[in-house]
């Protein structure tokens, strides 16, 4: 009640505001959004990303203003429910929420369904696609496929052993195709750039259970990573939120081995151990942020499931790049221009990873020779590719 | 009424103790003790939306306290009340996934909630049982079989109940609303599972303070040997206490499952077990302050959310408030007990 009296207090007063203000100021509304992060804000991963595009769009957007929660899960928060803290956001006047997992699906569809006058987005869901979205929740996911691809190609040109490491999270569709993802990248360099035999390459994916380390509840990421430097690989592709790959193959290095890791999803994630980083495939949700944000001030909203593309003129462009990917300390100068010649194939489309024949690790059919991919044949990826080894379900 | 006087005394002088050592913890962080108070308050009874949210935690961790009442009566510590809600939010889902097609949801969720009762007064049977046939006490046994259904629980949901293609931690696929425990329009809290938690309230109080059985519960609680020379069976007795803890706490854990989140997810039980043997606790095992220490801790929980959000601070916070609230009125229980040994 209060905040609607609120709304209309601060309507009122933006329309006298207009009354009197020259024509060329017209001032847009004041957004507040809130936003759910699952994990602490300062993770150096998939919170920390979505935390500086919300302070990106604070900067950016004049007027606009975040409350966040973080640790928004029900093992860090014991007894807090998606629709409990959306409640508390929308009295504090936020008229966006921001939703940023996978796992607040059903929190974020119910919250929606309660506050049809608030507009909510999913990060990474699609409830757009299949129909179970109220028209006030839009989807949004950055193409970190091509991210992935990066990250894959960079360890496929750097093994020695041939043997590369993926740390997954849990099993999903999310989370099979940047698997696979960067396993076509990986083989793609191995194949073509260093032109080596196929059948001399592994690549091994690893679940641990969720996005990040819960003791007692998933496999230690730390552990699961020195199990994979243990048994002959020498390049580990993080999947998950959190940087444990980076910090072991750091330690690793110390100890004389001759290993790399690829962080995940923050632009600062080499940041804690350069030498051992061959770079980071990073989310950049501030453009995107600011767009929806910026059009919720001019009162424009349209529901959308929306998966961005990088900027291919140049990736790492901050204002305008939904995904990025920055080259580590430790990637040679060689593989960074082969680096750069492969974003350019990418980018120009002269060169499509997800081209048949391809098959599922089962044997079965994907694309047939010749095939291209449509989105939604990788959105919803059934299983891990053949080739690579690890559980598809 | 000196009685009354004492226990008000009691009361004041724990809650002076507590506030003097969180000021002082907010103090050495830096932060503003009345800020902090005063976001905790206004976030658990700022408004009806807000403490409608404090109410659906009350209605677990009382129904978990009550349970754990009769156990202590009967001299266990049932500590397994933890698992006993996990098997309850087991029963009560699988009675609803079974159910899904069924067309009359009122029964399913009758049955769903019935299923949780009994799946979880037979998991604390087991506890008694340890404890009246084994000879294992009733605490580690209690605290094998909380983990033991930790191990179930996230067995079902990445394995039998997991979602079509994905095992995710935000557990099973949700039921459909028609399936969710009732509620009236515009309300966050079930004023069916508030009247059904005020019910077991009233009964208990009749049974435990009123009645035949529970003052041979209590004797049997109070001297085990001596009780068999008047002819009653201090093991029938025993597993009848923790039977009925575990229903309670079962009940509890199907509403979390009907009337919360709607599925079954691993963290069904958020702790209000173990949280609920802290209330009965600092209620120093009597019935009557149970449901306002448990709305104490309950708008505790609920107001913490506000402390990161507001003022960055963590929210464990909380969870020190509730832990200083027991270990002080540990304290002055001891004190007066002290006391009146030396003036008998």
């Amino acid at each position: 009640m209060r905040s609607r009296v609120r709304a209309l207090l601060v309507s009122a007063a933006a329309a006298l505001l207009c009354l009197f203000a020259p024509a060329a100021v017209i001032s847009a509304e004041e957004v507040t959004f809130g936003m759910l992060l699952v994990g602490p804000h300062n993770d150096h991963g998939w919170s920390q990303a979505h935390y500086e595009g919300g302070r990106y769009v604070e900067e950016k957007v004049a007027g606009s203003k975040m409350i966040y929660i973080d640790k928004v899960n029900p093992a860090d928060r014991p007894g807090l429910t998606i629709p409990m803290v959306v409640d508390d956001l929308v009295d504090k006047g936020a008229t966006l929420i921001i939703g940023n997992s996978d796992d607040m699906k059903d929190g974020i569809r119910e919250a929606a369904a309660q506050h049809p006058e608030i507009k909510f987005i999913h990060i990474s869901g699609d409830d757009v696609l299949t129909g179970k979205a109220p028209a006030n929740l839009s989807n949004l996911m950055g193409r970190m496929e091509y991210g992935k691809m990066m990250a894959g190609f960079v360890a496929g040109l750097t093994t020695n052993s041939g043997k590369v490491a993926y740390l997954g999270p849990l099993i999903n569709e999310e989370t099979r195709r940047l698997a696979v993802s960067s396993y076509l990248g990986a083989r793609h360099a191995w194949t073509q750039v260093r032109g080596k035999p196929a059948d001399q390459f592994r690549f091994k994916v690893s679940w641990i259970g969720f996005w990040f380390n819960i003791p007692g509840v998933t496999a230690d990421p730390t552990q699961v990573a020195r199990n994979f430097l243990d048994t002959g690989h020498d390049v580990v592709l993080s999947g998950i939120d959190t940087t444990e790959a980076l910090i072991v193959a750091d330690q690793r290095r110390k100890e004389g081995a001759d290993v790399y890791a690829l962080p995940y999803d923050f632009i600062g994630s080499c940041n804690s151990a350069p030498e051992a980083c061959l770079g980071v495939p990073y989310f950049n949700w501030g453009p995107d942020y600011a767009r929806i944000v910026r059009g919720l001030a001019n009162g424009e909203w349209k529901q959308s499931w929306t998966w961005t593309n990088p900027n291919w003129a140049d990736i790492n462009d901050i204002d305008h790049s939904a995904i990025g990917f920055v080259p580590g300390a430790a990637l040679s100068e060689e593989n960074k221009a082969h680096l750069q010649a492969f974003i350019d194939d990418l980018g120009s489309g002269k060169l499509n990873l997800f081209s048949g024949p391809l098959n599922y690790q089962d044997g079965t059919p994907y694309l047939q020779a010749g095939e291209k991919a449509s989105d939604k044949q990788i959105w919803y990826l059934k299983q891990l590719l053949e080739g690579m080894e690890g559980a598809s379900k | 009424m000196p009685n009354l006087r004492q226990h008000l005394t009691d009361t004041l002088l724990i809650l002076a103790i507590v506030l003097a050592f969180t000021a002082l913890l907010l103090a050495i962080v830096g932060a503003s003790p009345i800020e902090a108070f005063g976001h905790l308050f206004k976030g658990s009874f700022g408004s009806w939306s807000k403490f409608s949210r404090v109410l659906n935690v009350w209605i677990p961790l009382t129904l978990c306290s009550l349970g754990l009442l009769y156990a202590f009566r009967s001299g266990l510590w049932n500590i397994g009340v933890e698992g006993q809600m996990v098997l309850g939010a087991i029963g009560a889902a699988g009675v609803l996934r079974w159910g899904v097609d069924s067309g009359n949801p009122l029964l399913m969720l009758t049955l769903a909630l019935l299923a949780g009762m009994l799946l979880a007064a037979l998991w604390a049977l087991l506890a008694g049982w340890l404890k009246t046939r084994g000879g294992v006490h009733e605490i580690f046994a209690g605290l094998g079989l909380n983990f033991v259904s930790m191990g179930i629980i996230l067995w079902l949901i990445f394995g039998p109940w997991k979602r079509p293609g994905i095992a995710s931690m935000s557990g099973t696929e949700p039921f459909p609303a028609a399936l969710w425990f009732p509620t009236l329009e515009g309300w966050r809290v079930s004023p069916f599972a508030l009247a059904l938690t005020v019910l077991a309230i009233i009964i208990t109080a009749r049974v435990l303070n009123h009645s035949r059985f529970g003052l041979n519960l209590k004797a049997v609680g109070h001297n085990p040997r001596a009780v068999s020379l008047y002819g009653l069976s201090p093991q029938f007795y025993l597993l009848i206490g923790i039977i009925i803890s575990g229903a309670l706490a079962g009940l509890a854990g199907g509403l979390q499952v009907s009337g919360i989140y709607h599925r079954l997810i691993p963290a069904i039980s958020s702790g209000y077990g173990y949280l609920g043997l802290l209330v009965v606790m600092l209620a120093n095992f009597r019935l009557l302050p149970i449901p306002f220490i448990a709305l104490f801790f309950a708008a505790l929980n609920v107001g913490s959310i506000q402390l990161p959000m507001m003022m960055q601070l963590d929210s464990s916070l909380s969870g020190v408030i509730q832990g200083a609230c027991v270990l002080s009125a540990l304290l002055v229980f001891g004190l007066r007990k002290l006391k009146r040994g030396r003036n008998p």
